[in-house]
């Protein structure tokens, strides 16, 4: 998987090890030239306004280095919640697996040829 | 019903806003509250701990299963003995921080709970209450 960074979280994390997955990210993005980063979230019971602020800057340092970012397997009880608690997630595309994530973020490179297949069902 | 979880917690570092999320997810299991209003109750309670921590130099928790007729709940204090918030009103919008943050954690944690009870006194410190009803 050239293109993409699949990043998955597998516990609920300290703020600490929040801010330093953010800039191990970012690292890797500009190292490997990634288009596209998948954050696999569906391990998180909660997304609070700490997290959301991780992944918002996450998606923003992305951007600036040409790479989009899409929040995959986030659990409706966290999606519920963070709509009412009004987090705004400028920039962040969420998809319902990482199947889905990525056949997203093909499709927004239309200028690639693209030789994986993307199964979606 | 009586009254069967009642348990005290101090806020003095990033670890224990794990461990006080934890123990309130125990407690909203117990009295049977459903998934999403946990989670709504587990998101406030982390907003609501961690400007105790940042902002209040860290504090006390109490974490309590409560009964109105036959409504269960869980009822949360948290207590500092920080700066105090000088205009709460402004402090409860959206937006408003003096942290460089999003100043999302009150409003957003309002929203979230049942009942909200917010008292802060500049030089001594402050004070929110929640409650998240099971079927709230
Ligand atoms: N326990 C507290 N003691 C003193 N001041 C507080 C306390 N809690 C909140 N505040 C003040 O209220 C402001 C708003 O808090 P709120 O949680 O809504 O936003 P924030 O913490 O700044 O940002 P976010 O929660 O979105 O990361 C804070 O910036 C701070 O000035
Ligand atoms: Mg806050």
């Amino acid at each position: 998987m050239g293109k993409f960074l699949l990043v998955t979280i597998q516990v609920d994390l300290y703020d600490r090890l929040a801010l330093t997955l953010e800039e191990d990210l970012i690292q890797m993005v500009h190292k490997t030239g990634a288009r596209g980063v998948l954050i696999d979230i569906s391990a998180l019971s909660i997304v609070d306004s700490f997290m959301g602020k991780i992944i918002g800057n996450i998606a923003a340092m992305s951007s600036i280095l040409d790479a989009e970012t899409v929040v995959v397997g986030m659990q409706p009880a966290v999606a519920i919640t963070l709509i009412e608690l009004g987090l705004p997630l400028p920039g962040v595309y969420t998809a319902l697996n990482v199947e889905r994530g990525m056949a997203l973020l093909t499709a927004r490179m239309p200028d690639e040829t693209e030789d994986e297949d993307v199964d979606d069902d | 019903m009586t009254t069967n979880i009642r348990e005290q917690l101090s806020i003095r570092q990033e670890r224990d806003l794990i461990i006080c999320r934890n123990r309130v997810k125990e407690a909203a299991v117990k009295i049977g509250m459903g998934i999403v209003n946990q989670t709504k109750l587990i998101t406030a309670v982390s907003e609501l701990a961690r400007n105790m921590l940042i902002y209040g130099g860290g504090g006390n928790v109490l974490l309590e299963t409560v009964t109105r007729g036959r409504e269960q709940g869980v009822q949360i204090v948290f207590e500092d003995k920080g700066p105090g918030i000088a205009d709460i009103n402004k402090a409860m919008q959206d937006g408003f921080t003096t942290g460089k943050s999003m100043g999302m954690g009150l409003p957003g944690a309002r929203r979230l709970v049942s009942e909200f009870f917010i008292e802060s006194t500049v030089g001594i410190g402050t004070t929110v209450k929640i409650i998240k009803w099971k079927n709230g």
